[in-house]
């Protein structure tokens, strides 16, 4: 790998195997995500966001090791940053929209004290990116949905990350936030930097992306959206219902 | 009441009441955002086979063996918890009750196997602590406030108490930021690279030596009722981290006051011939507060508000 001539990709995975309890998660992946934005779609319980949190090492895999860059998570981790799905956390705690995007600074802050103005300013700049600067103050319980979901876009911009891994950023979100939020990584992609977003609408994905990894345990298919999103590979991916999933295609084609 | 009955009888206890409980609201607070209450309910169960294991080695109702036997069943006891998680894949509640339920019965069965009961280590003392027997006879007025010979005759449970609460205050305040995340999100939190696993061990650990500390002095009940109603009253109230942490201790501090003065001082002051269990007193005040910050928030609520509230 070192003669390769091409920078190395933001996350390669080689035969991933994960398990909870003795029920086999992920079989065997093995997968490069080239740079830009990158979906990854399957049916429920097909592993995708058990993917993101084996390659971050949240949860243990029982084979394989991911490559960030090239290099292990431990010696990236700043470049990287993660989006846990809104519904991991409670919104009843005691903290503002800004305390929450702070949060993802605080490897770069000594850990007592007041939050050094620089990174403050840091912070406010990415609510400020996902239009929530007005509402920096009030307690993450009192935003609706939708703004839960920008503050949390809004941490992981603020960690300045290479790469973001992103699970399910435009879970029950409206229209017009799902919009603002594409928007956001587009310029994220823009700048040099790549996104890995676990997604469930199949009409949006060749609107929206540009690679995708359709996976359903295994990696069934990979690759740039328009060679790889296929019907044959979505029926694969999806077991059957091609019908349905062939007119999905075709009105995410016509966007 | 004389102000060296006051000193010689009442200002150990209330003392150690107060650091006790603050103590207490301090590190309750974590377990209410984390919405892991029932630890302190587990731990201060869990320390009870230590202590008789303690007495029974060493034969002496002794300070010092018997607080490293709780300790150490402490300790047994948040490793236990994380391993029943972890390998039986229970949520942290019903790992924690599996947990605490064996060691207290454990502990009981050590009460009569190896004949503690029958010498002065009872149950009552166990649950209520023994608040009302530590007392300072060698104050003879304000004078010995400043006195160091005598100030060193103050119980033992003092200065353990007062120990352990500045070392916890200290280990709080230099971990403030990756607490206030490691309660919000855990995941997040080793995500970024912050030491999630250790923090949570440093957390609990912290949650072990202040029931320990706090137990011998106002027992079980009380550690359990500190460990959650302060913080949890405060938590109804407050949408502020500084607040929720401070606030916890604040508020537990004061209910060790307010709660000792009205068991005994009070009613002493006003005439009346009765005194009642401190650490009962303390602990009903404890559940009085968290019902009374559930009515304030809810006619709070219920009062319109300057700012509008998006759904």
């Amino acid at each position: 790998m070192n003669q390769n001539p091409t920078p190395p990709a933001p996350l390669a995975i080689t035969h991933l195997t994960v398990a909870y309890g003795d029920k086999t998660v992920l079989w065997d992946i093995t997968w490069q995500a080239a740079p830009g934005l990158t979906a990854i779609v399957g049916p429920n319980g097909a592993g995708k966001s058990t993917l993101l949190r084996a390659a971050l090492g949240l949860i243990p895999s029982i084979a394989g090791e991911p490559r960030f860059f090239g290099r292990k998570l431990g010696e990236v981790r700043n470049r990287v940053g993660y989006l846990p799905q809104r519904a991991s956390v409670d919104w009843d705690f005691p903290a503002t929209a800004l305390d929450v995007v702070c949060m993802s600074r605080y490897p770069r802050m000594r850990w007592w004290g007041r939050v050094p103005k620089t990174e403050r300013d840091a912070a406010y700049a990415a609510l400020d990116q996902v239009g929530l600067a007005d509402l920096a103050d009030r307690q993450i319980g009192r935003l609706s949905g939708g703004q839960q979901q920008r503050v949390f876009l809004a941490r992981a911009l603020a960690q300045d990350a290479d790469l973001y891994l992103m699970d399910e950023p435009f879970a029950a979100v409206d229209a017009a936030t799902e919009q603002a939020i594409i928007a956001v990584l587009r310029r994220v992609v823009a700048t040099g930097r790549s996104v890995i977003a676990v997604h469930h609408d199949l009409s949006t994905v060749p609107s929206y992306f540009d690679q995708v990894l359709l996976l359903n345990g295994r990696a069934v298919a990979a690759g740039d959206v328009k060679s790889a999103f296929t019907p044959d590979a979505i029926a694969r991916a999806y077991g059957g219902r091609l019908n349905v999933l062939e007119q999905a295609v075709a009105e995410g084609g016509l966007r | 009441m004389t102000a060296v009955d006051f000193l010689r009888l009442d200002l150990p206890a209330m003392l150690a009441a107060i650091l006790a409980c603050g103590l207490c609201g301090l590190l309750g607070s974590f377990l209410v955002l984390r919405r892991d209450s029932l630890l302190g309910d587990a731990l201060s169960h869990a320390v009870l086979p230590g202590i008789i294991a303690g007495f029974a080695i060493t034969g002496a109702r002794a300070g010092l063996p018997m607080l490293l036997g709780a300790l150490a069943a402490a300790l047994a006891g948040v490793f236990l918890i994380s391993l029943v998680r972890r390998v039986a894949r229970l949520e942290s509640g019903a790992a924690a009750g599996a947990v605490f339920t064996s060691f207290f019965a454990l502990g009981l069965m050590l009460i009569e196997a190896t004949g503690a009961r029958s010498v002065d280590l009872d149950l009552d003392c166990v649950l209520f602590g023994q608040l009302e027997s530590l007392v300072w006879l060698e104050a003879q007025g304000f004078a010995s406030l400043l006195d160091p010979a005598a100030l060193a005759a103050l119980p033992r449970q003092i200065f353990l108490l007062a120990a352990v609460s500045i070392v916890l205050a200290g280990v709080v305040a230099l971990l403030w930021r990756p607490l206030h995340l490691l309660c919000f999100d855990p995941d997040y939190a080793a995500a970024i690279g912050l030491p999630a696993r250790g923090l949570e061990l440093a957390l609990n650990l912290m949650v072990a030596a202040a029931a320990v500390a706090a137990f011998e002095a106002v027992g079980s009940i009380l550690v359990v009722a500190m460990l959650v109603c302060p913080a949890a009253a405060i938590r109804l109230l407050t949408d502020s981290y500084r607040a929720q942490v401070l606030g916890g201790a604040a508020f537990g501090a004061a209910l060790g006051a307010v709660g000792y003065a009205l068991a005994g001082p009070l009613p002493a002051a006003f005439g009346q011939a009765f005194a009642l269990n401190a650490a009962g007193v303390i602990g009903t005040l404890g559940g009085f507060t968290v019902a009374g910050a559930m009515l304030l928030r809810q006619w709070r609520s219920a009062a319109p508000k300057p700012v509008a509230i998006s759904g």
